[in-house]
Parts: structure tokens; C-alpha cells; sequence
């Protein structure tokens, strides 16, 4: 029985809310005790001096694009999990927009497979809602579930047919499936490079308007509505659709939603000239709408923070900003980048990781994210003072399209452990 | 006199001091485009024109404009080369590096991409328009035909009507004579201006009497049909009634002002035949002889600028000059 104790942490408790000196004991892989005092007098374990820097339940990040099967030149299951691990990631939720699309137990089973021999962290799988993600037939949500899909989506992909996006909430309801849905109104937003506006008429790029996003929100709140499914809306990036959010909480729907890391701390001027890199769909907004959705993450509207993280390689970035890629690498800078809401003073490190480990941890049903007993023992430890500058030639993902390639940032991971066994960091 | 750019990419990115000095100096070519004199301006330069999407009248001015000066002028159309075979733009880019020419000519239907090939390339390079980003050259022959007649280039009242959203024309103009501090209307259906422009210190207009009151410069903007992906306008025959220029609507402007438009026209659609070819209001034809004498005032003061870097590049590797 191998026993660890991490003492002399600040702990970060999402649960309670709480942010204080203590000490996490850890035996086979779960955390059998939490202690508020930072040095307890036990005898026995291995001990990891954490000096006073933030010990916090692991981010688990849902929607991560690994790039297989498909492109694995641009990531595998071994960069992803080694990136995730380095960026304080225990679990990562894939997306099924790989090439194939993962929409039959096969498929599901071939990244299971890789994931298992090859990522050092948790991989949980997510499926198509619809064959090949093209919004025409429902895939085989029960099965898929039972080879171990946690969520339905077609990721960027809207069902446009109301008719077929009916049929699976409803479907998928009878098996409390969780369904994420890109909220994008499909007519408006086609052929969308920019938020349109000021900026995108300079630029001269095709915009799509901030309301587009409201309309996709209301229209899936329409829907959730008359089939009760599980619903969570991936990524909410405007103001304008936080109110019709908030009326679907308050009415009792199971709706959640999610917002993108780099929706929360870049906006539309980032793009500057033709700055591909920050291409991101939806793309980057206003600063009225940046701080609008900071404001709901702080407040706890928007459940969830996520890395959206999609590699892409030079060859589709180096291009006209309309014909480039959309997408950016986001697991290992996740953590930093969320820290530049913390050091703003827009959010606390327990609301922080709220929304990065345990509302993701809830919606999946998962034991994780939490700072308690019993709970899986995947844990970071990280100093959010630590300064540097970022060089995306040291990132571990193969593809290097981050947008803060040379921005200075703060907050190291100093150690990750999944399951109690140390996977990142030196600590 | 200063200019200081490395390339013409936009009028963004000019100083108001700049702008003048290239109207300076093709106010002089004006008035003697074709002397033997200026022969040896661009002598022994290259200057290729790719053009990504079609043009007749900008590339012909380009590569008059080349010869007039003494380079050697390639043309290159690009829709019938090695793009269609998946050459990507910046494999292009580097392949005509390696050809060493002096001067790019460079329009592209996408906007921002002149600017990334700019970026890879060692040559001067000239943005002859990307997408619906920006047209400088245009800009800059509607400011010396305008200044040729009106006097000055300050403080007038200037209409941009049309298709201000899909016109990378009507941002090189607002963006220059913003700059030189005239007072700018535009003038076009909801559905044809492009969102926030309110935020670019142009008043707004959806009415054309309205908005021409008192103008001194009539600017119209093509129709283009080709960038229509459609339901923008009803019909052809009610834009140019509500939104086409002719004498009923011209007489809401000042006596004396003039008409413009950059070509092609399309007559009975966004200007009447018989205003645009009233020699007394029309500018239009200048426009196009003002475009070859500030073409050849660009690519001179590029042409400078790069020998000029070329010259230090040199005594900083300690060559002898």
C-alpha cells in the first residue's frame, strides 16, 4: 500500500470555495485525507514538499481535438497526453471531429486502444451525435455509450435540421446521454472569419455578428425544452446570450455551458494583421463581450473553462487569413492563460478551478476535480506567481499554433500526478 | 519630402506627410508622363505584376507605368498557373524570391494576403487590391485627380456611394482622406455598408439627395455584380433608381462638383451614361490618366527606398562602395 503525503500546500478547494494552507494524504491512487494544517504529524508516507504553492484537483478539459486517427502528424495520443500532463490536464475528453469522424463503437474502440497505451493521463472519449458529422442520421448513441463515450457532439458542426437534432436530444434522453452542441446560427455564420464590426469592416474579412450565437442558444433552448435531453452548449462567447442562459438555468432545464480559454483572455484586435494563429471558431469577440463572459465564469453561469485545444499545422495557417485553418493548441496553456483572470483580479483560484475541474467532473459524473476524500488522487501543483515568457517551439503538442507565442505569462505546473502516480512536472 | 515605407500595402499604414509627397510627385509625372527623361528611374529593376484576380485596366496601368520608368515588366496571370496545380501563396512567393525582382505588383481576391506575401519576399511590393481589404493606388489617383481639381485636398465634402461593403476601394479612400481631414459621407443601401463603419468618423447616409447636399466630390462605387453571393440589392433597375447617380440626384450637390468613378462602369446601374460622360462634371477619364503617373510616383519612391536599404545592407557587410 504506497502512501503519499503532500504537505505544506496552499490547497485550492472548489467545493468548499476555500483557499488555505493544508496537507493531502494519498494512498493507492485516492485521496484518503485532507488536513488543514499544513504539516500534520504522520508517520510513514512519502512525502512531497510543495513549499507553499497551490496543490489543486487536476483540470479536466472537455473538447480536446487529438488528431487521430487521421492526422497524427499534427497530434497524437503520446504529444496530447504529454502536453496535457505538462499543462496540469489529468483528464482529457476528446472530440470526435478526427478523420474518420468517431461515430461507431469501432472507431471508439480504436482510440480508446491508442489512448491506453500511449497518453500518460486520463483519456475519456467523446462521440458523433450524427453519422460522419454531417447532421442527417443519429449514431449509435447506445452503443457508443456502452463502449464509453461520456458526450454526443458534432462539434463545430451545427445539426441544422430541427427534425434530426430533435430525435437524438430526445433518443439520447432515454439514455441521459449528455449532448454538446455547437450554438452558432448555421446561415448567418457561413463563411465567417471575424466577429463583424469596426474591426472586420477595416480588415476587410467576412464577419459574422455576435447575435448569431444568441440564435443557435435559443434555438437549442427551444428544443431542450420540449425533449428534456441533457444539453451543454460548448463554447458561449458574447453577452448577448448570457441572459437567454440564464432564463434556461433558472427554468429548471439541464442545460450547462462552456467557454473557450482563449475566448476569455484575447479579443478581436489580437488578430491585428492577419494574424492567423488567432483564428478560433467561434472568432475572437468584442472586449464587451470578453469581459461580460469572464464575468459569468466568476459568477458561475458559465460552468465550465476549456482549452478547445486544436493543432493545426503551419501549412494550414500560413495562408490568406479566410482560407486559414481555424483552431488553436491549448492544453499547456490553459492553466497560465486562466491565471491572467486571477492575477486581473476578475476571479479567485477556487472559482477558477470550479469551472476547470470540478463542474466538468460534475457534468460527466466523474469522481475527479474535487479536493476530498475518496476522490481520485489527480492533483496538480503549481505556482501562479512564476513568470515567463512563452515559446511555442517548447510546447510538447506537435503542432505549435498557439496564440501566445512570445506573451509573457504567469503560472508554472510544477507537478501533475493521475491517480497519486506523478506524470508532469519535477516537483 | 519623406516616405519611409518598405512596401504600399495600404493607406493605413501612411503618414498624411507621405501621401503628399507621393501626390508631389506624380503631379510631376502628370504633367509629362511619357518624356524619355524617366527612363532611367526604374533602370535595370524588375518589376513582375501577379495578378490573382482578373484586371485589365490596373494591370495595364501597372505595366505602363513600369515601362515609362524603364523597368523590365512581367506579367504574370496567376488563375492560369501553378495556384490551380495547389501551389500554396507562400511557395509562390518564394519562388519568385528566388527570380530576385525588384518591384511586386500584387492583387489577390483574399484580403491580408498581399501582406503575407509580402513578408516573405525581399522585393519592393505594391498592393494592386486584397479582397475587400485595400486598393492604395486607387486611393491615391482619386486624391491627385481630386486635388488636380478642386485645389486642395482638405476640407472638402466628399460622397462615396455604392457598394461601400464589398469595396476595398471605398476603405483605401476613407482611410486616406480621413487622414487628409475631409468631411466624408458615404452613401448606400443597410445591406451594402459594412458594420461599425459609423465608428470610422464617416456620417451615414441611406438616402442619396440626402446624403449629396452640398458634396464637392461625387465618388461612385461599382456595383459588383461578381461579389454578390446574392440578395443584397431587389433588382438591378431599383438600385439605380434609389441609389444610381443622375442629374436629378447630382443637383443636390455644390455647382461645381465633380463625378468619379474607378472603373468599369456600369452604366444604368450605379451611374447614368450621360453624367458620366458630361466633360464638365466627369473626372472619370483623368482618374484613369492620374493612375499611371502615381503608379509611376509609387514605384519610384519604392524603388529609392530599396536601393537605398540594399546600399546598407552593403556597408554593413563591409563591402567597398
Amino acid at each position: 500500500m504506497t502512501k503519499t503525503l503532500f504537505m505544506n500546500a496552499r490547497l485550492i478547494d472548489p467545493v468548499a470555495l476555500t483557499d488555505a494552507p493544508g496537507a493531502v494524504l494519498v494512498e493507492d491512487g485516492i485521496i484518503s485525507q485532507v488536513f488543514d494544517i499544513a504539516t500534520p504529524d504522520i508517520t510513514g508516507p512519502e512525502v512531497v514538499e510543495c513549499k507553499g504553492k497551490c496543490l489543486a484537483p487536476g483540470i479536466v478539459d472537455i473538447g480536446v481535438k487529438v488528431s487521430e486517427p487521421g492526422e497524427r502528424h499534427k497530434e497524437s495520443f503520446r504529444s496530447a497526453g504529454r502536453a496535457a500532463a505538462a499543462g496540469g490536464v489529468t483528464t482529457i475528453v476528446t472530440r470526435p471531429d478526427t478523420l474518420p469522424a468517431i461515430d461507431t463503437p469501432e472507431t471508439l474502440e480504436f482510440v480508446e486502444s491508442r489512448a491506453n497505451i500511449d497518453a500518460p493521463v486520463r483519456v475519456l472519449p467523446m462521440a458523433a451525435l450524427t453519422k460522419g458529422r454531417e447532421g442527417r442520421e443519429m449514431t449509435e448513441i447506445g452503443f457508443l455509450q456502452d463502449a464509453g463515450a461520456v458526450a454526443f457532439t458534432d462539434c463545430d458542426r451545427v445539426v441544422t435540421n430541427t427534425k434530426v437534432f430533435s430525435r437524438a436530444l430526445t433518443y439520447a434522453r432515454s439514455l441521459d446521454a449528455l449532448v454538446i452542441a455547437h450554438i452558432q446560427d448555421p446561415g448567418l455564420s457561413e463563411g465567417a472569419a471575424v466577429t463583424s464590426g469596426k474591426f472586420a469592416s477595416l480588415r476587410g474579412l467576412p464577419g459574422v455578428s455576435a447575435m448569431a450565437e444568441r440564435m443557435g442558444l435559443d434555438r437549442d433552448i427551444s428544443l431542450i425544452e420540449m425533449t428534456g435531453a441533457r444539453y451543454h452548449a460548448d463554447q458561449i462567447t458574447t453577452a448577448r446570450a448570457l441572459p437567454a442562459l440564464e432564463r434556461a438555468k433558472r427554468n429548471g432545464l439541464q442545460v450547462t455551458a462552456g467557454v473557450g480559454i482563449h475566448h476569455l483572455t484575447l479579443n478581436e484586435l489580437d488578430v491585428a494583421d492577419y494574424r492567423t494563429f488567432f483564428k478560433v471558431k467561434p472568432p475572437l469577440r468584442s472586449e464587451e463581450d470578453r469581459l461580460a463572459v469572464v464575468q459569468a465564469v466568476a459568477d458561475g453561469l458559465i460552468d465550465i473553462i476549456c482549452s478547445m485545444h486544436t493543432p493545426q499545422d503551419e501549412e494550414s495557417k500560413r495562408l490568406p487569413y479566410e482560407e486559414a485553418a481555424s483552431g488553436a493548441v491549448g492544453l499547456e496553456t490553459l492553466l497560465p492563460a486562466a491565471l491572467r483572470l486571477y492575477h486581473a483580479g476578475q476571479i479567485d483560484l477556487p472559482r477558477l478551478f470550479r469551472a476547470l475541474a470540478l463542474n466538468p467532473s460534475k457534468l460527466l459524473n466523474l469522481p475527479s476535480g474535487r479536493l476530498s476524500a475518496a476522490a481520485p488522487a489527480d492533483l496538480i501543483l503549481f505556482d501562479p506567481d512564476a513568470p515567463f515568457v512563452l515559446d511555442r517551439e517548447t510546447l510538447q503538442s506537435k503542432s505549435k499554433n498557439t496564440p501566445f507565442d512570445g506573451a509573457r505569462m504567469q503560472g508554472k505546473v510544477l507537478g501533475t500526478w493521475v491517480a497519486g502516480e506523478q506524470v508532469g512536472g519535477t516537483a | 519630402m519623406t516616405f519611409r515605407a518598405q512596401h504600399l500595402l495600404g493607406i493605413e499604414p501612411l503618414h498624411p506627410t507621405e501621401i503628399t509627397t507621393v501626390l508631389d510627385l506624380a503631379d510631376q509625372y502628370a504633367n509629362d508622363p511619357g518624356s524619355p527623361k524617366h527612363r532611367n528611374v526604374l533602370a535595370g529593376m524588375t518589376q513582375i505584376n501577379m495578378f490573382f484576380e482578373n484586371s485589365t485596366r490596373t494591370q495595364a496601368s501597372f505595366e505602363l507605368a513600369g515601362k515609362r520608368l524603364g523597368a523590365d515588366v512581367m506579367n504574370m496571370a496567376m488563375q492560369a498557373s501553378s495556384v490551380k496545380k495547389g501551389e500554396t501563396l507562400i511557395d509562390t512567393a518564394l519562388t519568385l524570391n528566388a527570380m530576385h525582382p525588384d518591384i511586386l505588383v500584387v492583387r489577390h481576391p483574399h484580403s491580408g494576403a498581399v501582406d503575407l506575401l509580402a513578408q516573405k519576399v525581399n522585393a519592393a511590393v505594391l498592393n494592386a487590391g486584397d479582397g475587400k481589404h485595400e486598393h492604395p493606388t486607387q486611393a491615391l489617383l482619386d486624391a491627385l485627380t481630386i486635388r488636380r481639381a478642386k485645389g486642395r485636398l482638405h476640407r472638402l465634402s466628399i460622397a462615396i456611394c455604392g457598394d461601400v461593403s464589398h469595396s476595398r476601394v471605398a476603405r483605401s479612400n476613407i482611410m486616406l482622406l480621413g487622414k487628409m481631414e475631409n468631411r466624408i459621407r458615404l452613401i448606400a443601401p443597410p445591406t451594402l455598408m459594412p458594420s461599425g463603419v459609423a465608428e470610422f468618423g464617416c456620417e451615414v447616409f441611406h438616402d442619396m439627395e440626402e446624403g449629396l447636399k452640398d458634396v464637392d466630390v461625387v465618388m461612385m462605387l461599382r456595383l459588383q455584380k461578381e461579389r454578390m453571393d446574392g440578395g443584397f440589392i431587389p433588382s438591378e433597375r431599383e438600385y439605380f433608381h434609389r441609389y444610381g447617380l443622375d442629374a436629378a440626384k447630382l443637383r443636390h450637390a455644390k455647382d461645381d462638383a465633380i463625378v468619379m468613378h474607378p472603373g468599369p462602369m456600369n452604366r444604368g446601374v450605379e451611374i447614368d451614361g450621360t453624367i458620366a460622360d458630361d466633360i464638365n462634371r466627369s473626372v472619370i477619364q483623368t482618374q484613369v490618366e492620374m493612375g499611371v503617373a502615381v503608379r509611376m510616383a509609387a514605384m519610384d519612391l519604392l524603388a529609392r527606398n530599396l536601393r537605398t536599404r540594399r546600399w546598407q545592407a552593403m556597408e554593413g557587410e563591409g563591402v567597398m562602395v
